[in-house]
């Protein structure tokens, strides 16, 4: 637990019944960095954010942000900008005076020249200068979430709370804004802790990625070291593609597919083990002696990919850049080899 | 283009009979007010509508009546609304109970009420007054099947959970949540409710007859006695007023009211 982390949790639990919505998370966040907490349903990542807000009570734990034991604080008090999933824009109040109402309370008193030009900074930077008369009714969903956001901001939150904001929204838009989130972000150097299932979103936009199962941090890391080097299986298999292919390790290194490559940390270390490698790191060429053929071929714009029958009948997925795989059309003979990069190996069940 | 006649002509149809259903007994009394019973002067007369305000009783009963339905409001907002958004907000598992005590004044008749508080109201008009006005009691608890449905409904509609926990990490406290952002979000419902309620405060008979109390109603009831005409031509006047309460609701609805918002 490093002492100059900005927010500290630790050893955060709570249990609803048997089941452990947190069981024992710790997680530091550096001042300015923008941590995503990445999962499936019911793994706890909502529960820790809301235990954060002050809205969600705990077990057991502590939680401490800028060295202020927050745990019992209310979360009126607690000074932290919370965007939630559903659309939380106070349906009677326009724009300005939704971003203005943080601005109103005593927790943040503000004189109202200055809470007015607090706003239309805030409704400037998230783009919606235009619509600061506007009632909630009308406007889309994606401008909704923009003025959540500039009122979550606009307290000068201790951290901002990003719970799935994005996740009632169409892809395009859901694209833009969790960008538009990124920069906004970094322009105000706050303190976000963002919860979201999409790990494209969550890779994307992260400084680092926590990936969470049943109530604990299987993973913390930044999101390349979190894609090309997962500790555990689990984070394997849920963050990007995978495929199980079986093989034998020992020393350090597995045999697989004809070659050998470096096992990861956490991987087993002897016995028959499966790999989990990621499409890109297949490499498949032409070749009338080849050990496989392809089954299908998608194109997907820039890259390729191709679903590959192994002469032992198991099927794999490749991903190529589209320039290199012309030939690879369904029915091609091909030969398959591996990339020297590290694979994470589980025991085989 | 045929067909879209067809419907208007039904939709006219549909509305023509309703309307008549409902204005035909407001017309007979309208008629019945303003008819000239004197040998002298057949025809039409303003009489009755003129009697009105000398009536002694009558503007008594209505001042009363009025303050009666005063009370029943302050009661909705600061007792029944707050408590039926608490219900909602943080005893969720109180709901189907709390439901349950609101319906009771309907399935219990009226009678049955009065004989269960006759003696505490004789005890309040022998120790404290003998004012009407202490009728708002037992009208609070007569309201409440309507308001609370009312109410509900509105509560129902809006996500109030995410309201709530939005005002609070912005630096509310909970009576501003309830007063500052609950109950503006659900303004119509709280509207509905109300209106209902003074409607049914003002048409109340039975408990405040029975109770011997002067309200409203009772002493249009004793002046129909004495003169039908007249408690026609009061009864007329108390029923367009409410009417009219009725139908300034749905244009009172201010913009960004959330009823008719989808926000889900």
């Amino acid at each position: 637990m490093s002492s100059s982390a900005y927010v500290q949790l630790v050893d955060l639990a709570k249990y609803f019944g048997k089941v452990k919505a947190l069981d024992g998370l710790s997680l530091d966040i550096a001042e300015g960095e923008l941590v995503a907490l990445l999962g499936p349903s019911g793994c706890g990542k909502t529960t820790a954010l809301r235990a954060l807000a002050g809205l969600q009570e705990l077990d057991r734990g502590q939680m401490i942000v800028d060295g202020k034991d927050v745990t019992f604080q209310n979360a009126n008090k607690r000074g932290m900008g919370m965007v939630f999933q559903a659309y939380s824009l106070f349906p009677h109040m326009t724009a300005r005076e939704n971003v203005e109402y943080g601005l109103k309370l005593k927790a943040h008193k503000t004189a109202g020249d200055k809470r007015k030009a607090r706003s239309s900074e805030l409704l400037e930077l998230v783009g919606l200068s235009t619509h600061v008369n506007h009632y909630p009714y009308q406007l889309s969903g994606g401008q909704q979430q923009r003025v959540a956001l500039a009122r979550a901001l606009a307290i000068s939150p201790k951290v901002l709370l990003l719970d799935e904001p994005l996740s009632a929204l169409d892809a395009k838009v859901r694209t833009q804004l969790r960008e538009e989130i990124r920069r906004i972000q970094l322009e105000l150097g706050t303190t976000t802790l963002f919860v979201t299932h999409d790990q494209e979103e969550a890779l994307s936009i992260a400084d680092r990625v926590g990936v969470m199962r049943n109530g604990k941090l299987e993973q913390i890391a930044a999101p390349a070291e979190m894609y090309d080097r997962p500790g555990t299986a689990f984070v394997a298999e849920f963050v990007g593609l995978t495929n199980p292919i079986a093989g034998k390790v020992s020393g350090g290194s597995i045999e697989i597919l004809g070659g050998v490559v470096k096992t990861l940390p956490g991987s087993i270390t002897s016995g028959a083990g499966i790999a989990l490698i990621r499409p890109e790191n297949i490499d498949v060429v032409a070749s009338k002696s080849g050990n496989a053929t392809v089954f299908s071929a998608s194109f997907l714009g820039a890259t390729c990919r191709l679903s590959i029958t192994l002469n032992d009948g198991s099927r794999i997925t490749a991903q190529l850049p589209s320039a290199d795989s012309v030939e690879l059309v369904t029915g091609a003979a091909v030969s398959v080899s591996l990339l020297d990069m590290p694979v994470f190996v589980k025991a085989s069940i | 283009m045929k067909k879209s006649i067809a419907v208007k002509i039904w939709r006219y149809a549909i509305i023509f009979v309703v309307a008549s259903y409902l204005l035909t007994p407001l017309a007979a009394m309208l008629d019945f007010s303003t008819k000239s019973f004197s040998l002298l002067s057949p025809g039409r007369s303003l009489d009755s509508w003129r009697a009105i305000a000398t009536q002694p009783d009558l503007t008594l009963a209505i001042t009363r009546s009025l303050i009666t339905a005063a009370i029943v409001m302050t009661v909705i907002l600061f007792l029944i609304v707050p408590t039926a958004i608490w219900v909602h907000l943080k005893l969720p598992i109180l709901r189907r109970p709390f439901e349950l005590l609101c319906l009771l004044p309907l399935a219990i008749p009226a009678i049955v009420i009065v004989v269960g508080i006759a003696p505490l109201y004789r005890w309040i008009s022998i120790n404290l007054t003998e004012s009407p006005i202490t009728l708002a009691g037992v009208y609070s608890m007569l309201i409440l099947p309507y308001t609370y449905r009312s109410l509900s409904a509105a509560l129902d509609a809006v996500d109030i959970h995410t309201l709530a926990e939005a005002a609070r990490t912005l630096g509310a406290t909970i009576p501003r949540v309830i007063f500052g952002i609950i109950m503006p979000t659900i303004r119509t419902g709280i509207i509905n409710g109300s209106f209902i309620a003074i409607a049914l405060v003002l048409g109340e008979f039975t408990i405040s007859n029975i109770l011997n109390y002067k309200t409203f109603q009772v002493v249009i009831s004793q002046i129909g006695l004495s003169n039908g005409s007249v408690a026609v031509a009061v009864s007329l006047a108390s029923l367009i007023f409410v009417l009219a309460l009725l139908l300034i609701i749905p244009n009172k609805k201010r913009q960004g009211a959330v009823l008719d918002v989808d926000i889900a």
